[in-house]
């Protein structure tokens, strides 16, 4: 088992790919085929030129406050793609890559940044709660739908994630607990980015690693680099098999780094030193991952450069859309609160109708 | 009909839904084995299983978190808070998810559950046993919030709560979970959410009241039995949406009114009422609408807890005194 050999409490890591793109430990990377590095390596790109994007759009006013994934595609993308259509996914609200790659569209994820509830709106076949923006309570729905999964003796497993702060929440540790007791199928997965807004990974736990967090639910816990995409495969792959299984829940640290701001609204010149971004660029998922696909063959300089072009128009179409779709109306704001209005919210809904009609 | 008591009433009904829905789970600490620290949930698992009745570890924010997730995946879980006084851990998973799943998702995660939990003062209990919180459930939108106050009516709205399809904060009134019986139909039926409940009608006042305390306001018209004083006396039983034209429609009736509860009086539940009476009845009112409520203190420790309490008699001043305006 990967969590044995990579004990977190001997600061052990799970490293396959390293930063210049070279399998390290063959023994064990994943059985994966090329074509579908290649797409995996697209889907990355495409969450990478839609974050900057959306930030770009945000400085010109056109999109309100955003929360980029820039660096943390690997960590997001790998966990999802052991998982199966029929499994869950229960992100916070940094998990584009892994928001497109579960089938969810880039569409929904813009329309709920610009503001619009709508974008929570899913289509049927996308197994995934919507983003939760108080952190970390979001993991207890997970180990209750997989507590439900149990329940229904359905094979299906909740892969959730949270960050490295979130590790500090009460609810953190209630879901680990549950989820432990109930040996219930679930992964959780904490993107560790280093930062918590402006609080850094070492002010917010004595933990040597988060990873070591699982032991004391009885778990495994594995730290695995989060930055190379196939070592987050290795490592999700056995936990999904584990919870399918039936033998509960695994912790997965996964070490990665926010090379963007925490949202458009922070400045992260002030806590964080340009020497360690740098340092952080020479391992960027998309660095290590393209240059892993130069040396197969499977990828040229140019080609790369047309993806980028590629995607960019594609995100401007999609986010044309998003600018041309409809605001809300007032019947949609009253609807979702109950199955059906309540007679309060009938009469507020009306009086509200009558000053729009009366205009007064 | 059997004659039953508060538990017995909600034993019976958790009974007979979870044999008509196999969706059905119910759990909380203790509630499985042991069935609950008042034994609302005895039973269940020798009959159910611990599949479907069980005990989970001490953590109020996991188990209505969890909840969540159940109800998201189509299970109906009923979960016990153990007293109301510590569901404040669960808090945030109360007001920040299971009231905004629905809406937060567009109406595609609706959350079908109840939280439950024993609520209310004068059973001489430890410190945060005694509360009255059901204004902070009250003041979020997305919940319901439902309060018996007799066990053919703790059955019936059960039932329908277990039935909503929206959250419902069930609080009962610990008080009289045991304090007497009434016969109660055998079969499973439902009493409506939102609806108040007209206990005696009357022409002088409008006296609403809900929980424990609906049965001191009955003490208190008895006291009054002597002084030509007709009291129209409403239970309120869903605190959350409010049957504000039962409310209102009574108050132009009797020109008079006052609302009794536990709750402190500040920003409480009594606030509300009498605001919608005066938004709605004021040209029909010959008394400032009033409210008898607890003071704005933490409920004091047993030795204490009497200066706290609503008595039959201070109910009968109040309505003295309204009706002599
Ligand atoms: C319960 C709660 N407290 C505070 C906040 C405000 N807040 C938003 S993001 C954030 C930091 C989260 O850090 P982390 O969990 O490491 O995730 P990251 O943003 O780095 O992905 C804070 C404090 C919040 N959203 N929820």
């Amino acid at each position: 088992m990967l969590s044995k050999t990579y004990d977190p409490l001997k600061g052990k890591k799970l490293e396959i790919l390293s930063a210049e793109g070279k399998v390290i430990k063959p023994s064990l990377m994943p059985k994966v085929d090329l074509a579908s590095v290649r797409k995996w390596y697209e889907t990355m790109v495409f969450a990478r030129v839609a974050d900057q994007k959306a930030i770009q759009y945000q400085r010109q006013g056109r999109m309100l406050t955003y929360a980029p994934s820039i660096g943390q595609e690997a960590a997001s993308l790998g966990a999802i793609i052991p998982t199966e259509e029929r499994d869950w996914l229960v992100p916070a609200f940094r998990e584009l890559a892994g928001w497109l790659q579960k089938g969810a569209p880039l569409e929904n994820l813009f329309l709920y940044w610009y503001g619009n509830e709508a974008g929570s709106l899913l289509p049927d076949s996308v197994r995934m709660l919507p983003i939760s923006v108080p952190i970390a309570s979001q993991l207890t729905h997970a180990v209750g739908l997989a507590m439900a999964i149990d329940y229904e003796e359905k094979d299906e497993v909740v892969i959730a994630f949270c960050g490295d702060g979130g590790t500090s929440q009460g609810e953190f540790h209630e879901a680990l607990n549950f989820a432990g007791v109930f040996e219930s199928p679930v992964v959780f997965v904490i993107q560790n980015n280093q930062f918590a807004i402006s609080v850094s990974r070492k002010d917010q736990t004595r933990s040597k690693t988060l990873a070591q967090k699982a032991i004391a639910y009885g778990i495994p816990g594995i730290q695995v680099d989060g930055n190379d995409l196939f070592a987050m495969i290795a490592a999700t792959q056995e936990a999904v098999e584990r919870a399918r299984a039936g033998e509960g829940p695994t912790l997965i640290e996964a070490v990665t780094y926010r090379l963007g701001p925490h949202t458009t609204s922070d400045d992260p010149s002030i806590y964080r030193s340009d020497e360690e971004v740098e340092e952080w660029k020479e391992k960027d998922p998309i660095l290590r991952l393209k240059r892993y696909l130069i040396s197969k063959k499977k990828l040229t300089e140019d080609e790369d450069q047309a993806l980028y072009k590629q995607f960019e128009e594609e995100v401007n179409t999609i986010f044309s859309r998003i600018e041309e779709s409809q605001s809300p109306t007032l019947d949609d704001v009253f609807s979702y609160t109950y199955a059906s209005l309540t007679p309060n919210l009938e009469k507020q809904l009306r009086n509200a109708k009558q000053f729009l009609e009366g205009g007064e | 009909m059997t004659l039953l008591n508060n538990i017995g009433a909600l034993n019976q009904a958790f009974d007979q839904e979870m044999e008509l829905n196999p969706r059905i789970v119910i759990y909380g600490e203790d509630a499985g084995f042991e069935g609950g620290v008042f034994r609302a949930t005895k039973g269940l698992q020798e009959k159910y299983g611990k599949k479907r009745c069980f005990d989970t570890p001490l953590a109020e924010a996991g188990i209505v978190g969890s909840a969540i997730g159940m109800a998201i995946y189509g299970l109906k879980p009923v979960v016990e808070i153990q007293f109301s006084g510590f569901v404040l851990p669960a808090f945030n998973e109360i007001v920040a998810h299971a009231a905004r799943y629905r809406n937060r998702s567009h109406g595609k995660y609706p959350l079908s559950m109840v939280i439950r939990m024993p609520y209310g003062g004068g059973i001489r209990a430890l410190e945060h046993h005694s509360e009255s919180i059901e204004a902070l459930f009250a003041h979020i939108p997305g919940l319901k919030v439902v309060i018996p106050s007799t066990p053919y009516d703790t059955k019936g709205l059960m039932i329908a709560a277990i039935r909503d399809p929206d959250p419902v904060i069930f609080m009962e009134p610990k008080r009289i979970y045991r304090a007497f019986k009434q016969e109660v139909p055998n079969e499973p039926y439902t009493v409506e959410i939102g609806k108040a409940k007209i206990l005696q009608t009357g022409t002088d006042l409008t006296l609403v009241a809900w929980g424990a305390m609906v049965r001191e306001a009955q003490k208190a018209i008895d006291l009054l039995n002597d002084s030509n004083i007709s009291v129209e006396l409403i239970d309120l039983r869903t605190i959350s949406p409010i049957d504000r034209k039962a409310i209102v429609t009574s108050t132009k009736k009797t020109g008079r009114f006052l609302v009794v509860h536990e709750a402190v009086s500040s920003f409480g539940p009594g606030a509300e009422l009498i605001s919608l009476v005066t938004e709605d009845a004021f040209l029909s009112l010959e008394a400032p609408p009033s409210r008898l409520t607890g003071y704005d203190i933490p409920v004091p420790l047993p030795k204490g807890e009497h200066h706290f309490m609503i008595t039959p008699q201070k109910i009968a001043s109040e309505i003295k005194r309204l009706i002599a305006y």
